[in-house]
């Protein structure tokens, strides 16, 4: 198991917002070497010419009508809010 | 084993049995949970397929389709049904976990389409199962919150993710489940699990409020004990859906009158890449032995090749891992989910919340999806990953000029010992039979087809074309009929 010079954990960590602890780092980035060594395998494959595919199937853009349908309460909407006052969720101050 | 001169009891008989019997008024759909609850609460301290489960909202379901029934208004075979759901699927007022700490005090306010329609149907939605935390896993052993076992030996996984939904339904613990496939999760612990497992073409059932991991390959499908039953729940589940914009809209036949409709006889594929290195020569056999039978009803058995097939893992792996670190960069803390309690601001919060909410395999998850799709990579991997996807889903067209259905083992090997793939990669191999499908965007379906001399389920896969479900169901449906492997039920 040996780790590729070029996989920084630290950058992509970053990336994902993911704080992780110094043993994960070391755990994953040897997880990661293993699981890219097996990816590898797919430089081998010609795919010159080769369209790449998103969806198996043909997906399109889906336009809806221009009206107002009924949705959630504000106090549905809210129900999961891990802090929330005047039917607003509070987060940590953002500005100076 | 149950002995074939007893009747099998009201918790293990399939949904047209059931049917029949609260249409008969044999029964009342209040009697039959009353028997699923007294057999969950017997069992479930061993098996653990649940994350939760209301029996009071069961029992009130229960006798509203009961009294739909006494004014002449039942709603057809589902009604008065129990029917589990996975824990990623939306029920109003119930909990919706995904067996994540993140998750772990969300309650949904709002139902999955799936979920709708069968409250439409008049099935009763009974309790949350378990499975790998995000659907992301081939054992149940990455839930957040316990690990779900193999109803026919304990000491083995039921697999997943959709672990708690096959073990659930094994165990009698529930009639039919739904669980949620994107690289074999719904066929692969029906495999190990002795229950048949419909993952549908892509974009057939809508995926409307289901928890999201890797949207061009997620798909929800049901567990049951017959492939009738089978044929049930996707006439309830499948058709267009304007809040999903990738369900598709195709005619949706009547899937249970297919099955006496289309007789055959087919051609069938066997591509060899799928009875390779690595397979159990139990399983071989097991898959063998079925295929010999549909040979005997004067199928055409034909070799196919799907040369493209040692190429799947890795691709779904680049996929699967880039879709889901971008549709989980959602779970952040603020809205909804786990927030960190002592972040120093906004964007501490988001790292703090994310690496307390998340479990090892969903962060590796994240770290490699993100990697693949990150500046310099993006070509080398999650492009030319796109690229094969064009070539194994060809791979299975091209099949398809020469047969109806391809024939394959479900899984490798039947079920393993809890614990003993603690290697991320050898666990990811698990899904090398399934991942093609998914990546196809075809219908499979995992029928039982025999046990290892250890007493452990085999299940075959049989791959259709797209949109075809009504022909699938029909071939799986000639074997699964002619057997009794699902009236085997496990020693609890």
């Amino acid at each position: 198991m040996s780790v590729p010079k070029d996989l920084n954990i630290d950058r992509i960590a970053n990336l994902a917002r993911l704080a992780l602890t110094p043993e994960e780092k070391i755990k994953f980035s040897a997880q990661l070497a293993d699981v890219l060594t097996n990816i590898e395998k797919l430089k081998q494959v010609d795919v010159t010419g080769v369209e790449p595919t998103a969806h198996a199937f043909p997906v399109y853009n889906v336009w809806a009508d221009d009206v107002a349908t009924p949705g959630l309460s504000v106090e549905d909407a809210l129900l999961n809010a891990p802090e929330k006052r005047d039917h607003m969720i509070v987060v940590p101050k953002v500005v100076e | 084993m149950s002995t074939a001169a007893m009747p099998a009891a009201l918790f293990n008989q399939s949904i047209a049995e059931l049917a029949a019997l609260l249409e008969a008024k044999t029964i009342t759909s209040v009697e039959l949970m009353h028997a699923v609850i007294a057999r969950t609460q017997a069992v479930e301290e061993r098996v653990k397929a649940f994350n939760s489960y209301d029996t009071d909202d069961a029992l009130a379901q229960a006798a509203a389709s009961d009294a739909r029934r006494a004014a002449g208004q039942a709603r057809g075979p589902l009604d008065g049904i129990p029917i589990g759901i996975k824990d990623v699927i939306a029920v109003t007022g119930q909990p919706l976990t995904a067996s994540s700490k993140m998750l772990a005090n969300f309650v949904s306010p709002y139902d999955a389409t799936v979920t709708q329609k069968l409250k439409k149907a008049g099935a009763v939605i009974w309790g949350r199962l378990n499975l790998d935390e995000f659907a992301m896993g081939s054992s149940t052993e990455n839930s957040a919150f316990h690990t779900t076992r193999n109803p026919y030996k304990l000491d083995c996984v039921p697999g997943g993710s959709s672990g708690g939904s096959a073990a659930a339904l094994a165990a009698g613990e529930a009639i039919a489940t739904l669980g949620s496939d994107t690289g074999g999760s719904i066929r692969q612990p029906a495999a190990l699990c002795n229950v048949v497992g419909l993952k549908p073409t892509y974009g057939l059932v809508s995926r409307y409020g289901l928890i999201a991991f890797a949207s061009s390959l997620d798909q929800i499908g049901p567990f049951t004990r017959t492939v009738e039953d089978a044929a049930i729940a996707l006439q309830a589940i499948a058709g267009h859906d304007e809040r999903d914009s990738t369900s598709f809209k195709v005619e949706i036949p009547d899937y249970r009158a297919a099955l006496k409709e289309k007789k055959g006889p087919w051609r069938l594929g066997i591509p060899k890449e799928y009875f390779g290195e690595g397979l159990d020569p139990e399983v071989a056999a097991a898959v063998e032995k079925a295929i010999s039978y549909y040979e005997k009803l004067g199928c055409e058995i034909k070799n196919v090749s799907l040369p493209h097939t040692e190429y799947g893992v890795g691709v779904y792996y680049i996929i699967a891992t880039a879709e889901c670190s971008s549709n989980l960069s959602r779970y952040d803390g603020i809205r909804y989910g786990h927030r960190a309690a002592d972040a120093n601001d906004i964007v501490d919060l988001y790292f703090k919340s994310r690496a307390e909410g998340f479990g090892p395999e969903v962060k590796r998850r994240i770290i490699l999806g993100t990697y693949v799709l990150s500046s310099g990579y993006y070509d080398a991997y999650y492009l030319r990953a796109q690229k094969v996807r064009t070539l194994i889903r060809q791979d299975f067209l091209n099949a398809y000029n020469e047969v109806d259905a391809i024939i394959t083992p479900t899984t490798p090997t039947p079920a393993f010992k809890r614990g003993a793939k603690a290697d991320p990669l050898a666990m990811y191999l698990c899904d090398v039979y399934t991942i093609g499908v998914n990546l196809a965007g075809l219908p499979g379906i995992s029928v039982p087809c025999g046990f290892s001399s250890d007493g452990l389920p085999i299940g075959m896969q049989l791959i259709g074309q797209p949109f075809k479900e009504a022909d699938l169901l029909a071939i799986a449906n000639a074997y699964d009929s002619a057997h009794d492997w699902s009236k085997r039920t496990p020693n609890l």
